[in-house]
């Protein structure tokens, strides 16, 4: 019987096999979150959007999915913040400049950012979901005519958790407003969880659409707020992370009912998700 | 157009097919069961050998008659060959620049693949083949296959095909199909699928099949088919399944579920693999492997420090409902063939049919409960 | 300069209140602003007023050894702070300290208190009302006893 040999990919290989790249750049952000800039040793992936993701191999150690978190339209670098929780991230974050690790994709789909054209574009991010949005931001900024008001939600940890605090703070038109589960000593911000920061934000429930990136139980909550403030569930947007192994649909692992998270997502719309997100345990 | 070879001429298709340059993989009895391993003629298979399966049971009986392929479906299926346990898929040195594991797939010949088994093959294509992303060592594997078909003429008592969409007859997709008749002498219907197929049915010493053999075909399979009516209602199951995803059936089938996976090891759809990153205790080298994995075991949905199915209502929530409903919403086609392995292979008998039917007697007591 | 009553109002809180109960609301409220630094109550003290936001921030907090003063949350415009005059024995269960600049409705809480219980209408109404704002409250810290964004996974 006859089959198809598959297509390769536009480098010409396998689909599990990493390229390599070498750290051009690395930055601390905060207590256990850095973000590496990566240039290709020889062949680069495809150019990749807002939302998507890359499966980042530390040699020897193991893969992880991160977003990207950087500006698509300017640096050549592939641009990621990665939190070191596990293995594999602490890894990553103790790479140095010069060494190579691996990367696949991208993968996945990108924020439907056409959407929000001519209207309110709101983000909101809680603890690490600011750097997935952070290419949106940046989109925004350059073409800052396209949108109406541009809103950014942040809630955060404690203030050491908090990410590129001194580049928010530079965000020209943006109405930018952050909150801390709990404060720590000296900080004169906002307290409290970031759905508390919708009610008064700035922006008409009626013509805006809203992505939101977080925990999951933080995007359920940020979506029922969102909702009793009048935006329509079709307007928002949320990142999902499951269980991921090969990031190719190949290995079933990254399944949540009747969708496979690394082929069919990560962005969903909010309602059409909701289902199946709010069955324990499925 | 169909041809019949004489059972004592079953060894000149075997011939042929090595004459080709195929490696032989075929039914064959070994510990009790009939397995697939590498045979080399047709004294190999299991004449004269039936299986009686029930939940929990599978046992080896001598038939009456001198039938080659007289049993149903034994704990093997073909994605071993497809999917091997076990594949490296690169190795790499310091700098990264990986060396892909070629795939070490050669010509093979899959003797006596069950229709069921077929149809389990195109479902596993449209994983591996049918995505963005296809898996090179599938594809190299797959098309590296002879596929010949035998006819179901004796179901085991689990068997359920034709409830899923099956069917005891292979219609398409073999390059050779058989159908085994005993009577008035033990012959086998041959039918080309491909023009490999009618390559290697250009050497067999064949004679046309007249009216009476294509008739005696016909009745094989229709009794199978018979056989298997009202074995199963799989009638709106995938909405039934998605309805009830909190049904309470679930933490009854729970109870009983040791989650061992054998049911996903035997079963010929399921593909989950895991991705295995290693070194050398050197450290210089590093390599990548894909085994199989089973959405059974605990580790299966772990994600940095935590698990979204810690229990095992909601693993085995997960496998049926991904056999029997999302598989759909995936792959477009249904997970499961209906071949009854994970019932008679499971250690505690549970029966995917009849935990459908709690689910739907469940759901229909709470409609009536609240009506 | 606008009135008592239409700042009321702007609150979501009151938003809705009919204008009698309007008029005996405003009637116990007094406009004020106080600066960044100041203390609006303290832990312990009677409670017997509370606050309606205006513009700026305040911060609850209470004073944990070995940390100094915890801020547990932050209200801003919009915002009721005090809920201990309602129910007895009316005594402060935290702090408050301005963090911005606020501009505030202070109510005189026994002042209303009186006026509930000549009006149960009025009392139900208030009490309604501020038994919402405090379920919005107590859900928001369930969720930052929740830790979301810990090290576990989510």
């Amino acid at each position: 019987m006859a089959i198809a040999l598959p297509e390769e990919t536009a480098v010409g290989r396998g689909a599990m096999t990493p390229l390599p790249y070498r750290v051009v750049r690395k930055r601390r952000e905060n207590h256990d979150n850095w973000t590496l800039e990566l240039e290709p040793v020889a062949d680069a992936i495809e150019p990749i959007g807002p939302g998507q993701f890359t499966m980042l191999y530390s040699f020897g150690v193991g893969e992880v999915p991160i977003s990207t978190s950087g500006d698509l339209e300017r640096s050549g670098e592939l641009v990621h913040t990665i939190r070191a929780v596990g293995a594999v991230t602490k890894a990553l974050c103790a790479a140095k400049a010069g060494d190579v690790v691996g990367v696949r994709g991208p993968f996945g789909n990108t924020w439907p950012v056409a959407e929000a054209q001519g209207r309110d574009l709101v983000l909101v991010a809680g603890g690490v979901g600011l750097p997935p949005l952070r290419p949106v931001v940046y989109h925004a900024l350059q073409h800052r005519g396209d949108f109406r008001r541009v809103v950014v939600l942040y809630g955060g940890r404690t203030p050491d958790d908090l990410l590129f605090m001194r580049e928010l703070k530079q965000w020209r038109d943006i109405d930018v407003d952050v909150t801390v589960d709990a404060a720590g000593a000296g900080w004169a911000g906002k307290v409290g969880v970031v759905t508390k920061l919708i009610p008064a934000a700035t922006f008409d429930p009626f013509d805006a659409v809203a992505f939101v990136v977080g925990p999951e139980i933080m995007m359920r909550f940020t979506a029922r707020a969102l909702l009793d403030r009048g935006l329509p569930p079709e307007g928002i947007w949320i990142s999902m992370e499951r269980t991921m192994r090969c990031g190719v649909g190949l290995c079933g692992h990254c399944q949540l009912g009747p969708t496979l998270i690394c082929r069919d997502g990560p962005v969903y719309r909010w309602d059409e998700l909701a289902p199946f997100m709010e069955v324990p345990e499925l | 157009m169909a041809s019949i070879l004489a059972r004592r001429d079953l060894d000149v298709l075997f011939e042929a097919l090595r004459d080709r340059g195929y490696r032989i993989v075929g039914p064959t009895v070994r510990d009790g069961a009939i397995v697939h391993a590498e045979i080399a003629a047709a004294a190999d298979l299991p004449e004269g050998w039936t299986d009686e399966q029930a939940p929990a049971r599978y046992r080896l009986a001598r038939r009456e008659d001198d039938a080659v392929f007289g049993y149903s479906v034994g704990p093997h299926s073909w994605k071993a060959e497809l999917l091997p346990p076990r594949v490296r898929l690169w190795q790499a040195g310091r700098d990264l620049e990986p060396d892909e594991t070629v795939p070490d797939a050669v010509p093979t010949a899959f003797v006596g693949v069950r229709p069921c088994e077929l149809a389990a093959i195109d479902v596993q294509d449209r994983v591996f083949l049918g995505g963005r992303f296809q898996d090179g060592d599938y594809a190299a594997r797959r098309a590296q296959a002879f596929i010949v078909t035998v006819d179901c003429g004796d179901p085991s008592d689990l068997c359920f095909c034709t409830a899923v969409g099956g069917s005891p007859l292979a219609h398409e997709g073999f390059d050779l199909a058989l159908t085994e008749l005993l009577e008035p002498e033990h012959r086998f219907v041959v039918r080309a699928g491909s023009s490999a197929g009618e390559a290697v049915l250009a050497d067999l010493p064949t004679r046309e099949a007249t009216a009476d053999d294509l008739e005696a075909a016909h009745l094989v399979v229709a009794r199978a088919a018979h056989e298997m009516e009202g074995r199963f209602d799989a009638e709106g199951v995938h909405d039934l399944l998605l309805r009830n995803l909190e049904s309470p059936a679930w933490a009854d089938v729970a109870e009983r579920c040791l989650t061992c996976g054998n049911c996903t090891l035997v079963c010929p759809t399921c593909f989950c693999t895991h991705v295995v990153d290693a070194s050398s205790l050197d450290g210089a080298t590093a390599e990548r492997s894909r085994v199989w994995d089973t959405c059974f075991s605990l580790q299966y949905a772990e994600m940095h420090g935590g698990n979204t199915r810690p229990t095992p209502r909601s693993r085995y929530r997960q496998w049926l409902t991904h056999k029997l409903a999302t598989w759909e919403d995936q792959f477009g086609t249904l997970g499961c063939v209906g071949c009854g392995r994970c019932i008679a292979w499971c250690p505690v008998g549970i029966d995917i049919r009849e935990e459908v039917r709690a689910i739907r007697a469940e759901e229909e007591t709470n409609v009536h409960a609240h009506a | 300069m606008r009135t008592l009553d239409a700042l009321i109002v702007e609150s979501p809180v009151f938003e809705g209140l009919d204008q009698e109960e309007l008029e005996l609301v405003a009637g116990c409220g007094k406009n004020i602003a106080v600066d960044a630094g100041e203390r609006l109550f303290r832990e312990g003290d009677d409670a017997n007023t509370f606050f309606l936001v205006r513009s700026g921030l305040v911060a609850l907090e209470t004073y944990v050894p070995n940390r100094g003063a915890v801020t547990v949350v932050t209200c801003g415009p919009g915002e009721i702070v005090g809920w201990s005059w309602l129910v007895p024995p009316h005594r402060w269960r935290l702090s408050a300290r301005v963090v911005e600049n606020v501009r505030a409705v202070e109510f005189d809480g026994a002042c209303l208190r009186k006026k509930c219980e000549q009006i149960p209408e009025l009392g139900y109404d208030l009490l309604s009302r501020f038994a919402g704002d405090l379920a919005d409250h107590l859900q928001s810290a369930y969720v930052q006893l929740l830790d979301v964004y810990g090290d576990r996974a989510s």
